[in-house]
């Protein structure tokens, strides 16, 4: 088991990781979620060894204060995969098992397995250089699994690729991350990847930590409004809960999950639905998305973005009723 | 896990060497030169007419050559960065030819070329050197200059002349900085050239010192004159090293992204290009022409030891200690560099202070820039201290010839382990390599090429050393270079037969090891 106590790392006077605790049980995947610029990938490279960092990292209770990187048994993938341009992709698999002594034998024959498990079975003797961005990413991480890591690191490892296959891909690496077992921490900006990839998610701004928890408690019910709005709310109103009833100036709206009293509540534009329901407004704008519309609607004096089915997209102007979908509302900080 | 820095005593031990070795047959004989120089000798040298006569001179054909090798660099450049042209590695080849070819060669040529243009010559034969400093440099930036920046310029209305002038052109600024301040330097400490060209006539300060050192025994005055000059290269590298700084920010890319089929005006720097890659064989052809003027009589007479006994060697024995000397200095060279790479990309590594490790990095190019005869001549004021007094040893010779040689290997291999992503390092540090194990797994087999390069590259340069070797070489031990110096202040008509035909043999070793080069396709040859 990883646990990261208090770690802070710093860059001259900027601390890029501000005292970050966090733990992963053995064969759980965690994934550390947060935008760009704000520590996540500093805070994976101080759990590698990469990065001078004050705090504790330990496993198992030990320590790893005075363990180098190569002996951490830690494998690391990369954004971009950062394969060995002079050893072919066999090569590039084995060098962990060569680095670890392996027979040659055995080598070769987990090679073969691993590239059999990530798709690339007989891909062996090509050149790193000759395959695609997706190829290579699945070398990279044949590699990093190949000498067992006890823990693997994926630094943004699908962020380089374009969008179907990055989505294909993941679903891949997650299953193959379930069958192995594998213990794993995945830095990434995108929580579709995130919620795809993690059993628990720890949400990162500015060097800190603000939220822990399982996927679905932090989908639902974010530590604060900027998690909020980072994880797709537009929309902000206060209400008051009882018995799983919310009273809101939009209606009521029924959220079993919400703790009794005032809360507050983040909407994601899938929250408001063109369809019968208590809302009227005219349409003011409309961007077709991938498999919906998106518009922006006046309802009295308030801007709100709700979704339309492409089939039936009202137009601009056009006066539109709006029911709410429990589905795509938060409730903040309501801590699961 | 509070972790510190990355160890230092590894790089710190590795710097050590070089530094040393740059500390005992560098700084010291400098400053040697320095203290002599300081004294009632400076005022007489620095009071006298001639010696601003002298100054002049040698600032002013300077500039001259540094203006005519950015003129002719730049379409090369262009050519060779920007273009996808058939026949680039040829260019890129030719153009490399006249850097590693040895200053008395070019010379010869020059005076075979042109044998009464004095000023003229002595200009256009250090341009011919440098047209590859400017134009391997200066590509070696545009070739990775994002080409949007211009699309955009020219999107916006620019024509093609305002987009050079305003986007491209400043964007190269560094390179051409940093490729100015190296030529302006080779210029005005070239030896070989200027004495072989300037007669009696034509002097600058590199001759002057050797002048007065060997020939008037006016140690005081030539001192001071190494003072002068050491002054000026400090001043200039210093410069160099400023533009250098301000050239981050830029967006590189891939070379591939950037070069294309030239197209429209293009068209007219590509044949400006041709034109200067025409230009530089011209010497080239007419040494080689000269050299079987009389037939084979100036190889045969290669085994002699020229007209009427010129020499105390024969001009075999002239190439086997060349071969011998160059092969040691190689070596020596080649131990050094790699330890000063390795320290220097460490320490890079280690986020020590850039402005740190960038000074290790001008130190150990100051023996580039420093006359190689205020060192030769340093050396034999200082090195009698040391024990078994190697003033009178055979190993100077080599000594010096690695300290010049050095700072291209760095300059060849440096570049090239710099630009090995450090992610690539640490993923094989994640797989279990030790510190030892990532160099032996990455770097080395990724620098092999440009190992191998330097080698070759190096080699030729210690062999068509002259400045330093000159003034170090004993009468039985003189190299090629040296005997061809010697044969052509000697009358007769065979003397001179003899030089060429020891000037073919020398250019053939350098166009041989250029192809080698050329072949390994390393990137930064003569790219400062």
């Amino acid at each position: 088991m990883l646990r990261v106590d208090g770690v802070t790392v710093r860059f001259g006077s900027v601390e890029a990781v501000s005292d970050a605790s966090l733990e992963i049980a053995d064969g759980s995947v965690v994934a550390l979620l947060g935008p760009s610029g704000c520590g996540k990938s500093t805070l994976l490279r101080a759990v590698a060894g990469l990065e001078p960092a004050a705090g504790r990292v330990s496993w198992d209770g030990t320590d790893l204060a005075g363990v180098p990187v190569h002996k951490r048994g830690f494998g690391l993938v990369f954004q971009d995969g950062q394969l060995f341009p002079h050893r072919d992709v066999a090569g590039n698999v084995a060098f962990g098992l060569r680095m670890a002594g392996v027979e040659r034998a055995e080598r070769d024959a987990r090679v073969e397995s691993l590239l059999e498990l990530v798709g690339l079975g007989g891909y062996g003797k090509r050149r790193v250089t000759e395959l695609s961005g997706g190829e290579q990413q699945r070398v990279a991480l044949a590699r990093a699994l190949a000498p067992r890591p006890r823990l693997l690191l994926l630094d943004e490892p699908l962020s380089a690729l374009d969008r179907a296959l990055r989505e294909q891909l993941a679903v891949d690496l997650a299953r193959l991350l379930r069958t192995a077992g594998t213990t794993a921490l995945v830095v990434t900006h995108d929580h579709d990847e995130a919620f795809t990839l993690a059993d628990r998610v720890a949400v990162m701004r500015a060097g800190r930590i603000v939220q822990t928890g399982q996927p679905d408690d932090v989908w639902r019910c974010p530590a604060d409004e900027s998690t909020a709005e980072f994880l797709g709310c537009g929309t902000f109103l206060d209400g008051k809960a009882q018995q799983g009833e919310v009273d809101t100036d939009l209606g009521p709206i029924h959220l079993p999950w919400a703790p009794d009293g005032a809360v507050r509540l983040g909407l994601r534009p899938t929250a408001l639905k063109v369809g019968d329901g208590p809302l009227s407004g005219e349409v003011t704008a409309r961007v077709h998305r991938r498999d919906h519309v998106r518009l922006t609607v006046a309802v009295g004096d308030r801007t709100l973005d709700a979704v339309a089915p492409v089939a039936a997209t009202p137009p601009v102007g056009a006066a539109v009723t709006l029911a709410v979908d429990p589905d795509g509302v938060s409730v903040i900080g309501a801590d699961g | 896990m509070a972790r510190g820095r990355p160890r230092l005593a590894g790089p710190l031990a590795a710097a050590a060497l070089p530094l040393g070795f740059l500390a005992v047959f560098f700084l010291w004989p400098v400053a040697a030169i320095i203290r002599l120089g300081i004294g009632p000798g400076v005022t007489r040298a620095l009071t006298a007419g001639r010696t601003w006569d002298l100054v002049a001179f040698t600032l002013g054909q300077a500039a001259a050559a540094t203006a005519i090798a950015l003129v002719a660099g730049l379409p090369v450049a262009f050519l060779l960065a920007r273009t996808s042209v058939r026949g680039n590695g040829f260019v890129r080849a030719v153009v490399m030819v006249p850097f590693v070819l040895p200053t008395v060669v070019v010379g010869l040529a020059f005076r075979a070329l042109l044998p009464s243009a004095g000023v003229l010559a002595i200009v256009l034969a250090n341009a011919f050197f440098n047209v590859a400093v400017v134009a391997r440099t200066v590509a070696g930036l545009w070739s990775h200059v994002d080409r949007r920046a211009e699309d955009a310029a020219r999107a916006l209305g620019a024509s093609r002349v305002r987009t050079f002038l305003a986007v491209t052109l400043p964007a190269l600024r560094p390179a051409i900085g940093s490729a100015a301040a190296v030529v302006f330097l080779f210029c005005a400490t070239s030896f070989g050239v200027v004495l072989m060209l300037g007669g009696g006539e034509y002097g600058t300060l590199e001759t002057e010192i050797y002048l007065r050192t060997v020939q008037l025994f006016d140690l005081p005055g030539a001192a001071a004159l190494s003072l002068l000059q050491v002054v000026a290269v400090v001043a200039v590298l210093v410069a160099g090293a400023l533009v250098r700084r301000r050239s981050t920010a830029l967006r590189l890319r891939g070379r591939a992204d950037t070069a294309r089929r030239p197209s429209g005006g293009e068209w007219v720097v590509v044949a400006a290009a041709y034109a200067v890659v025409a230009a530089l064989l011209v010497p080239v052809a007419t040494l080689v022409a000269r050299s079987f003027e009389s037939g084979l009589d100036g190889y045969r007479a290669l085994a002699g030891r020229g007209y009427r006994g010129s020499l105390d060697v024969t001009g075999w024995q002239a190439v086997v200690n060349s071969l011998r000397a160059a092969t040691d200095a190689t070596l020596i060279a080649l131990v050094l560099g790699t330890l000063a790479c390795v320290a220097l990309v460490s320490l890079g590594r280690a986020r020590i202070r850039p402005g740190i490790v960038e000074s290790v990095d001008t130190a150990l190019m100051l023996p580039l820039g420093v006359s190689a005869v205020t060192v030769g001549f340093g050396y034999l004021v200082t090195l009698d201290a040391l024990p078994g007094d190697l003033r009178t040893s055979a190993a100077l010779v080599p000594l010096a010839q690695a300290l010049v040689v050095t700072p291209l290997v760095i300059r060849m291999l440096l570049p090239v382990l710099r630009s090995i992503d450090d992610r690539l390092r640490q993923a094989a540090a994640t797989l279990g390599a030790s510190p030892w194990r990532v160099w032996r797994e990455v770097d080395v087999p990724l620098a092999a090429r440009s190992f191998l390069g330097a080698t070759a590259f190096g080699y030729v340069v210690a062999l068509g050393e002259f400045g330093a070797t000159s003034f170090l070489a004993r009468p039985d031990s003189a190299t090629l270079p040296v005997v061809i110096g010697r044969l052509v202040g000697r009358p007769g008509e065979l003397n001179n037969q003899m030089a060429y035909a020891g000037c073919a043999l020398l250019m053939l070793v350098t166009i041989a090891a250029v192809v080698i080069v050329d072949r390994l396709r390393v990137g930064s040859v003569g790219e400062f």
